[in-house]
């Protein structure tokens, strides 16, 4: 590991200051980053200590939740009106990596993770254009069992890892930054871009920003919600597939509808095609399965992949029938 | 700066690249916390922070600042004998080799808090009302964070269920 100096921040200005003085990452539970700067993937000059910032979670005028950015995944998991209101968020985080990595891993960090590409991660044997632009991908016609099916480009194929970012996207989160130039709100579905002729580039942030939280709105959908997550190992084990969905039915038919994937593109995917499909429709496993095939004609697989088509179709009418109790 | 392990107070590295496990290995010689993949695949390093398990091989030792550390140092009973899921492990045949069993005793004394406290899994059906009971497979989920490569795994979920029918709800 290349050496850094360390600061540790007691409020998001003093962060901000700190940062802007010297280039400078945050750092939050560490899982992730100290990881890859031990690998040298990764070699920041200074990190900045954000895992002691306030770490609350907050009712919302709206009804909703505020969630600190430094509160612990697990907190955030077993949180009473998480796991009340938004069930498919506390399910998600604990689909999520181990107990002990939960305890330590904040929201920010969770939301800035990066892929788990093998080849990325292979910094002395492989090429990879997130790791070292220009490169190339040694993904595409290698091992690509995780690698994406959306939004993919020539030059990366890589997935988000995040869990808990599939119910984020369900649930229509806003991110809450704080940069040197101000404050700005990101719905989560626009924070992480799609690699394009820059996999290097991964989310919409400027350096320096920092997140400050993740609000959550309140909804029938959100409180009617639940994740299935699809892995080689029934636990402790990053995603082949996941499906976050929440459904509100009235008067039998569909009122509002959510449907995102996990494992399937380099941000979290909503199945926006498909939910307008089912919108109004009443609850049924075919018309689950149809609109699943109409979103699922975008994708693009590979030879390690192709599998991923069924199952995302699969598991996704699973998950709604068991939401709309009808028959699987 | 200064961190207190297993009730005794030292001071933190001055380098903030040493991890929590190597401050307690290399440095304090405190070696019943074991080094296995270095990159939190394993939960052989597992101690207890603050009353949390985490990974001390991706926690920063500087980041341990002010912080209670509990290693399996310091399990022992008060009077010197082993702690009762040490005992249940040896009568389940909870280990081989024992390389994973310092950090699979920290990481079940901390998960049967957890446990206690009512906070959920992946597998608890109910998130709201929370695990009912306490079901071989709630057991392996909640441990599944750390690895055996001998394989005792049903010896260790049988050495934790006794753990927990014995203690009082
Ligand atoms: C063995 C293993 C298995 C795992 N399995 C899973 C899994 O199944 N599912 C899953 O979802 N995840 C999994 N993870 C990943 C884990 O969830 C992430 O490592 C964790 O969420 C990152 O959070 P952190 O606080 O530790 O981030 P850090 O490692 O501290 O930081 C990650 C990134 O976020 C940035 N950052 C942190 N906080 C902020 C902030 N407030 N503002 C701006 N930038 C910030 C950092 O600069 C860094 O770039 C696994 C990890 C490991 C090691
Ligand atoms: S040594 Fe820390 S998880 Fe393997
Ligand atoms: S007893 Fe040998 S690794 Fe677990």
């Amino acid at each position: 590991m290349r050496s850094f100096d360390y600061h540790c921040a007691t409020n998001p200005a003093e962060a901000l200051s700190i940062a802007g003085a010297a280039p400078a990452r945050y750092l939050g539970g560490g899982t992730n980053l100290v990881d890859l700067m031990r690998q040298n993937i990764e070699a920041p000059a200074a990190l900045v200590d954000v895992s002691r910032l306030p770490a609350v979670i907050e009712e919302t005028p709206n009804g909703g939740l505020l969630i600190g950015a430094a509160v612990r995944n697990n907190v955030v998991a077993a949180h009473p009106s998480v796991r009340t209101r938004y069930p498919v968020l506390s399910r998600a985080l604990l689909a999520g990596a181990s107990a002990q990595i939960r305890n330590m891993a904040t929201v920010g960090g969770n939301i800035l993770q990066r892929t788990r590409c093998a080849y990325f991660y292979d910094a002395a044997g492989s090429h990879c254009n997130k790791r070292e632009p220009g490169s190339g991908c040694d993904a595409i016609g290698g091992f690509n069992r995780y690698h994406a099916i959306f939004g993919a480009s020539e030059h990366c194929i890589a997935t988000h890892p995040s869990d808990m970012c599939v119910a984020l996207a369900a649930l229509d989160a806003v991110v809450h930054v704080k940069g040197p130039g101000g404050e700005r709100d990101v719905p989560l579905l626009d924070l992480h871009r799609l690699p394009g002729d820059r996999p290097d580039i991964e989310t919409v942030l400027q350096p320096g920003e920092l997140i400050t939280g993740v609000a959550l709105s309140p909804s029938a959908a959100a409180a009617h919600s639940a994740y299935r997550k699809v892995r080689d190992r029934s636990s402790y084990a990053f995603a082949l597939i996941s499906v976050a969905a929440g459904l509100e039915v009235v008067d039998g038919r569909i009122a509002d509808i959510r449907i995102a994937l996990g494992g399937v593109a380099a941000k979290p995917w909503r199945a926006l095609r498909a939910e307008e499909m089912l919108l109004g429709t009443d609850p049924a496993k075919e018309r689950f399965l149809a609109a699943l095939d109409a979103e699922l004609a975008a994708a693009k697989t590979f030879d390690g992949n192709a599998f991923k088509v069924e199952l995302a179709k699969r598991t996704v009418a699973a998950v709604l029938c068991e939401l709309a109790g009808v028959n699987p | 700066m200064a961190i207190v392990i297993n009730g005794t107070e030292y001071p933190l590295p001055d380098d903030p690249r040493v991890s929590l496990l190597d401050l307690l290995r290399e440095q304090l010689q405190l070696t019943g916390t074991k080094l296995g993949c270095n990159q939190g695949g394993c939960g052989a390093c597992t101690v207890i922070v603050d009353g949390a398990r985490v990974l001390s091989c991706l926690t920063l030792a500087v980041q341990a600042d002010g912080r209670e550390v509990r290693t399996i140092e310091g399990m022992v009973a008060a009077d010197g004998g082993l702690h009762p899921l040490q005992q249940a492990f040896i009568e389940h045949d909870g280990f081989q080799c024992g390389y994973c069993t310092p950090g699979q005793i920290c990481s079940a004394i901390a998960m049967v808090a957890e446990y206690r406290r009512g906070d959920p899994s992946y597998v608890t059906a109910d998130l709201a009302e929370g695990p009912k009971g306490t079901t071989r497979q709630e057991i392996r989920e909640r441990m599944s964070g750390n690895l055996c490569r001998c394989g005792a795994h049903n010896g260790i979920v049988d050495a934790i269920e006794e753990l927990l029918a014995g203690e009082a709800p």
